[in-house]
């Protein structure tokens, strides 16, 4: 568990996978990746985690993973491959906003 | 939260394609970071607190953006058409400073103590293998933008990592754009619209064509021999695009050209009527911002256009003149002089809510109200389905062709004629510029001066665009009485087709 709000930047401790928080609920949540709980940037793995072979769909690099509710929005800056879970639950692949370019 | 972090996306997904072209010259997204990773090494063991760029638009101008990025320092685009002494005094403001210029430039200017010039060609060829950690706050100054004020002093608008990267990540999907995909950037750097341009095509993955000097028949040449896809206009590059089709009785060859987004200033519903036709086919979307937003906060987007094009419902057709809907990540209020919030149809000062919103200048603190809200100066109204029509600057500033131009200067230097008892200045609107100077005079009892003399006064002091393009004269100027002149009244008199 850890104090979970936008802008946050966290990482995989079993894979590349690394994400920035768009969106949260105030308040502390688990943010997992292939089984294992995220690390903060600088953070070191605990010894002998490894990638759940059960938690291992993958990230896509530029995705937004939301949860059921999309109380959460993750946005993956690099892919890797492990699952993105919230509380045990895992993300799903928000739907892409078609905006007309503006610029 | 730092707007590098775009970039480093992009370099990591799809390196090799290309980020950048301006003539014969370009840059993959691989190169890209490391040319600015390379000097942004080089910033972090410097004295310079800001990162500076004058020049026009070519490959340094994002190499110096992201650099200072990856610094943690702001990043300062200056206006390349100020004189000497503006420049000199600006780069005074923001020294001790690193600063990436034209040689042109620097030829022209004596440089305040603490400005360190860059090497432009080992700017571009420098090489990071190591790569480079973000610096991790979100609340540092990304952008530092000088604004004209009322008062005529620049103001330095600051946009935080915060603000940019919430516009940006609200309204781009990482990597949406196609391979064969192109952008034509024509606006200036130091614009916000030439700064969100970089960032937006980095982040879809569109390859961005610089024009350095913007010019109707290059632009148009680069549409075919770049196969570009999309464009951002002001409106005068539009009506001069327009102008210089309908001069040559040519029609426009756009082979592969999508979208043309436009905005900076107010578009005339008579030359976007006439766009939609030039080019046929192609998706038109206007985009209101602010410097101070972050840029766009509302659009009119293709479908819109569109069915007001097609509409004989005069509510509906009146659409085209609107700058659209605010995005889904901004909200938008219009209020009456008391603050009142309006309903719809009712007009009053445009105010604006979201993270993209900075809304602050360097020295003043932020000028969003408790909640958040902030004033953008502008009035308007909104109609029953939340579509925005502009009315004008709340404030004086004349918004001539995107240049914000504030009418205290050129009332100065009028009155600093010897003819001349009183002046003033105020916007009216122009079909090729959006709104152009114009000026009411009063004359020293026994003195003379025709209006063309008191043009050519204001030319050999101000650059050409501050020239007034009608200048009438009067007996007396209209003052309320706590002694304001009333600029809405001489506005009036001076808009009419008889007003001179």
């Amino acid at each position: 568990m850890r104090l979970i709000k936008p802008g946050l930047r966290l990482k995989s401790a079993v894979c590349a996978t690394e994400v920035m928080v768009i969106r949260a609920p105030a308040g502390e949540a688990s943010v997992s990746c292939g089984g294992a709980e995220m690390l903060a940037v600088g953070e070191a793995p605990p010894q002998g985690v490894r990638l759940d072979a059960a938690h291992s769909q993958g990230s896509l690099i530029g995705k937004r993973y939301v949860d059921a509710q999309e109380r959460f929005e993750l946005l993956c800056t690099k892919g890797g491959e492990g699952t993105l879970a919230i509380d045990g639950a895992a993300l799903a692949v928000k739907q892409a906003k078609a905006l007309p370019s503006s610029d | 939260m730092n707007l590098a972090m775009l970039l480093e996306m992009a370099a990591d997904a799809f390196g090799e394609r290309t980020a950048v072209s301006c003539g014969p010259l370009h840059l993959s997204y691989a190169r890209l970071r490391s040319a600015a990773q390379a000097a942004a090494r080089e910033l972090r063991h410097s004295a310079a607190g800001h990162a500076a760029f004058l020049d026009t638009n070519g490959l340094s101008a994002p190499v110096t953006l992201f650099a200072a990025a990856y610094a943690g320092l702001p990043y300062v685009p200056l206006n390349y058409r100020l004189t000497s002494a503006e420049l000199e005094e600006l780069l005074q403001r923001v020294a001790p400073a690193w600063l990436v210029a034209a040689p042109g430039q620097l030829a022209r200017l004596r440089l305040p103590a603490g400005v360190s010039c860059a090497d432009v060609t080992r700017l571009l060829e420098a090489s990071c293998e190591e790569g480079l950690p973000l610096p991790d706050e979100p609340a540092a100054v990304a952008i530092q933008l000088f604004t004209s004020g009322t008062t005529g002093t620049p103001k330095a608008a600051l946009l935080r990592h915060e603000n940019v990267m919430s516009y940006i990540l609200g309204t781009v999907e990482f990597g949406a754009a196609g391979e064969e995909e192109a952008a034509l950037v024509a606006v200036p750097p130091y614009h916000i619209a030439g700064i969100s341009a970089l960032l937006s095509s980095t982040y879809s993955g569109r390859r961005i064509v610089m024009l350095p000097n913007f010019e109707p028949a290059e632009w148009l040449r680069l549409l075919a021999a770049e196969r570009i896809t999309h464009a951002f206009v002001v409106p005068t590059m539009l009506v001069r695009i327009l102008e210089h089709l309908a001069a040559q009785h040519s029609a426009a060859k756009f082979p592969a050209l999508r979208a043309i987004a436009y905005g900076g200033g107010k578009m005339p519903a008579s030359v976007i009527a006439r766009a939609l036709e030039v080019f046929s086919g192609v998706d038109f979307t206007n985009a209101y911002g602010l410097t101070e937003t972050s840029a766009t906060i509302c659009l009119l987007t293709p479908e819109d256009h569109r069915a007001a094009a097609g509409s004989a419902e005069p509510g509906l057709r009146r659409r085209l003149g609107s700058v659209g809907r605010a995005l889904p990540t901004v909200e938008l209020q219009v209020r009456d002089e008391a603050g009142r919030r309006l309903g719809a149809g009712a007009p009053g000062f445009v105010f604006v809510r979201g993270a993209q919103v900075a809304g602050e200048y360097r020295g003043s603190g932020s000028l969003l109200d408790s909640e958040g809200w902030f004033a953008t100066q502008d009035r308007g109204w909104l109609d029953e389905d939340g579509y925005l029509f502009l009315e004008g600057r709340a404030d004086d500033v004349i918004v001539r062709g995107g240049e914000n131009i504030s009418p205290g200067e050129i009332e100065e230097t009028l009155l600093a004629h010897a003819a001349v008892l009183d002046a003033v200045v105020v916007a009216v609107p122009s079909e090729q510029w959006g709104e152009a100077v114009a000026a009411a005079v009063v004359l020293r009892p026994g003195a003379a001066a025709t209006a063309e003399a008191l043009q050519a006064w204001v030319r050999e002091r101000l650059r050409s665009s501050r020239v007034p393009e009608r200048l009438v004269f009067r007996s007396e100027l209209p003052y309320n009485e706590m002694g304001k002149v009333l600029r809405r009244v001489v506005r009036r008199e001076l808009e009419g087709p008889e007003g001179s």
